[in-house]
């Protein structure tokens, strides 16, 4: 994963609540057994004319030429709720997010952000507000700065969020690192703790 | 100091290693993958050259696409499905995972057949890459739904790395009145706590009565905290999960279930538990429910009407709820007892257990669903669908006009293949009444399976009561 510290880029406001997975990456749209092509049936159901068809819908934000090359998308409370799959982090990686602003997101959504290079930024429905009224006025020339060292997103204007995240994630983020190398440095101690439950409850590996 | 929670007991076993901002490396005792999600996890982990930590400990099933027309092979209605499928079985053998494959009789939805093979075990941990998991947390079992690219790790570490989540007690005191299932309590509790009720706590359900619950209604009950944006539910294990275990394959036997049981019966949060977050719901006031809108928590009594807008402002945007009545076509004040459907459909991880058939069955019996109404009853698994036949239920179905199924997710959600029809109104046992959740343009209604079986015969959602016998 490409590491993520400071990245300047296009935001885009989709400002709805309950924004489900279904919405992010429709099922109809997951057809293949693997984690990339997914991002074209990103959003597919808002963002074409018709059904499993491909003729943009030209009124949904993302099919505005103004925001070409978009990094952050600008959602509302509960951003991801719905089925677990993990495709629609796939989705908006391989469309090219690496930030998903929203007063709240779905625990699950959350995480698999995180796994996938993605920024989860939590902050005020105020702000978000304020953010989308500052960059619509001008996309292009009005990019976010996300900085992962301070942790904050900063406009033009020099409206600035700090947004909480765990310092692990953070990491994670910054230095676009897989977590199961991470957890593999701990094997010893993970096969002793195994080693010394199969005494305890020797039922789990029978 | 306080006392532990039943959750704090599980975590604090299966805590490997404490890790920063309050997270943990978590030991992992089962990894459960099913063809939608599974495949890739394998494949993914393959192409990393990673080995799987503890091929013992993983199951694979095939539930999510598979078709479940009678004499079904690998072929779907999905266009692709079949590479989901196969793609699936394959990367299971080569690892050496225990496979429930197509045919074998202990297939079914995933949720179904962990309690089922005696997979799920109080005290456990349990984690697969769906977000239903959290219904077999009616066992006593830390289970949760991960995504794919932490089922590889679960595989690759046999851990998880998790903060901890925050806990909350929902107490449910009180008799639910005659009538009233599960099902309505599990909508009713989503209707009073909001779709975000719960968001990232571990719910433990407690009071007179939840534990006045069959262990399969307990399941439903279960089922839905996703709903709640919970991180899982959990329910202390009580006789009720230990009878049901007793003697399922997967469960332990001899000397080793002694043990076991000696050691489950302390699953219990202590007195002085302290949760993060506390809920009380009164059983009493529980109604038959049935949802009006596209979001779960857009529930009202069976008896009720569309609510105005001022009625749930607490709780919907303005947009969310113009969004969800256009959606439904409906009209605020509109009464929900009446309105014609199109389509019934039982089944699901969250009712299509053989209390649910049975119930269901009961409404059916000698009657038959109406012109106009494509009715579809799909087991929540092979051993269901088997016991229901050995007791005559799928004559019952059948005879009333409902299609019998070979068991999977079928159409609780929509996957490209089959599906109701644009603007249809369905009425559905299911979990989920997302738009086009179960078709394109599809308008689902959630309610108990008995719900669905008296609106099947009624061409309209009715109340089962007056047929139930
Ligand atoms: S039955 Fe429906 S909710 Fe349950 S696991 Fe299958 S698709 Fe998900």
């Amino acid at each position: 994963m490409e590491p993520l510290t400071k990245l300047t880029g296009v935001a885009a406001p989709l400002i709805r609540a309950n924004i489900d997975t279904d919405a992010i990456i429709p099922s109809r749209e997951m057809k293949g057994v693997s984690k990339t092509g997914l991002a074209d049936g990103l959003f597919a159901g808002w963002r074409y004319a018709s059904v499993g068809g491909r003729e943009p819908n030209p009124d949904f934000v993302l099919n505005d030429p103004a925001y070409a090359g978009v990094r952050f998308l600008l959602g509302g409370e509960n951003f991801g709720c719905g089925s677990s799959r993990e495709h629609a982090a796939w989705a908006l990686a391989e469309y090219g997010f690496r930030g998903v602003l929203a007063p709240s997101f779905n625990p699950i959504f959350f995480n698999n952000c995180i796994r996938n290079g993605i920024a989860p930024v939590t902050v005020s429905a105020a702000t978000i507000a304020a953010l989308a009224a500052e960059v619509s006025a001008d996309p292009q020339g009005r990019p976010l700065t996300l900085d992962m060292d301070a942790l904050t997103i900063t406009a033009p204007s020099g409206l600035t969020a700090p947004f909480p995240l765990a310092p692990e994630a953070q990491e994670m983020l910054r230095q676009g690192l897989d977590e199961i190398d991470l957890t593999l440095t701990a094997r010893e101690a993970i096969n002793a703790f195994r080693e010394a439950d199969k005494t305890r409850r020797p039922w789990i590996y029978a | 100091m306080t006392g532990k929670s039943l959750f704090d007991k599980i975590w604090d076993a299966h805590a490997v290693q404490t890790l920063p901002g309050d997270a943990a490396l978590i030991l992992i005792d089962r990894v459960l993958l099913h063809e939608r999600t599974g495949g890739v996890a394998l494949k993914s982990l393959k192409s990393s050259g990673r080995a799987i930590a503890a091929p013992r400990q993983a199951f694979v099933t095939m539930d999510h696409v598979v078709d479940t027309l009678p004499g079904r092979t690998d072929k779907t209605l999905m266009p692709t499905g079949t590479a989901f499928i196969v793609e699936t079985r394959n990367a299971a053998r080569e690892a050496g995972l225990t496979l429930f494959d197509i045919g074998d009789e202990r297939q079914g939805i995933v949720h179904v057949i962990s309690p089922e093979q005696g997979l799920v075990l109080p005290g456990a941990t349990l984690v697969c890459p769906d977000s239903h998991t959290c219904t077999q947390g009616a066992m006593g079992a830390l289970a949760w739904g991960i995504g794919s690219t932490e089922a590889e790790h679960a595989l690759a570490t046999q851990t998880l790395r998790i903060k901890k989540p925050r806990t909350m007690r929902i107490t449910i005191d009180g008799a639910l009145a005659p009538g009233v299932t599960a099902k309505d309590l599990a909508l009713h509790v989503v209707a009073e706590l909001s779709s975000s009720g719960a968001k990232g706590c571990i719910v433990e359900y407690a009071g007179s009565a939840v534990e006045a619950l069959s262990l399969e209604e307990r399941l439903t009950l279960c089922n839905m905290a996703t709903e709640l944006a919970a991180f899982s539910a959990i329910i202390a294990p009580d006789d009720k999960v230990f009878d049901y275990l007793a003697g399922r394959p997967y469960a332990p036997k001899g000397e080793q279930w002694t043990r076991a049981l000696e050691s489950w019966r302390d699953l219990r949060s202590d007195p002085d538990a302290v949760f993060d977050v506390e809920a009380h719901i009164d059983a009493n006031e529980v109604a038959l429910m049935v949802t009006w809108g596209s979001s779960p928590q857009q529930g009202a009594p069976l008896d009720g009407e569309v609510p105005s807008y001022e009625t749930v402002a607490g709780r919907d945007s303005r947009e969310a709820y113009d969004r969800a009545l256009d959606y439904m076509d409906l009209k605020p004040g509109q009464p929900l007892l009446g309105l014609p459907i199109q389509g019934a459909f039982i089944g699901s991880c969250t009712n299509s257990r053989i209390s649910d058939l049975r119930r269901a069955a009961a409404v059916l019996k000698g009657r038959k669903v109406a012109d106009g109404v494509r009715a579809i009853c799909v087991p929540g698994s092979s051993q269901v669908k088997k016991q229901a036949e050995i007791e005559g239920l799928d004559r019952i179905f059948l005879d009333a006009g409902f299609e019998w199924r070979d068991s999977g997710c079928s159409m609780c959600f929509f996957a490209g293949g089959e599906s109701f029809g644009e603007r249809e109104r369905v009425v559905t046992s299911t979990n989920r009444n997302f738009e086009s959740r179960q078709g394109p343009g599809t308008r689902s209604h959630l309610a108990s399976p008995e719900t669905v079986a008296a609106s099947a015969i009624a061409g309209a959602i009715a109340d089962p009561r007056p047929l139930s016998r």
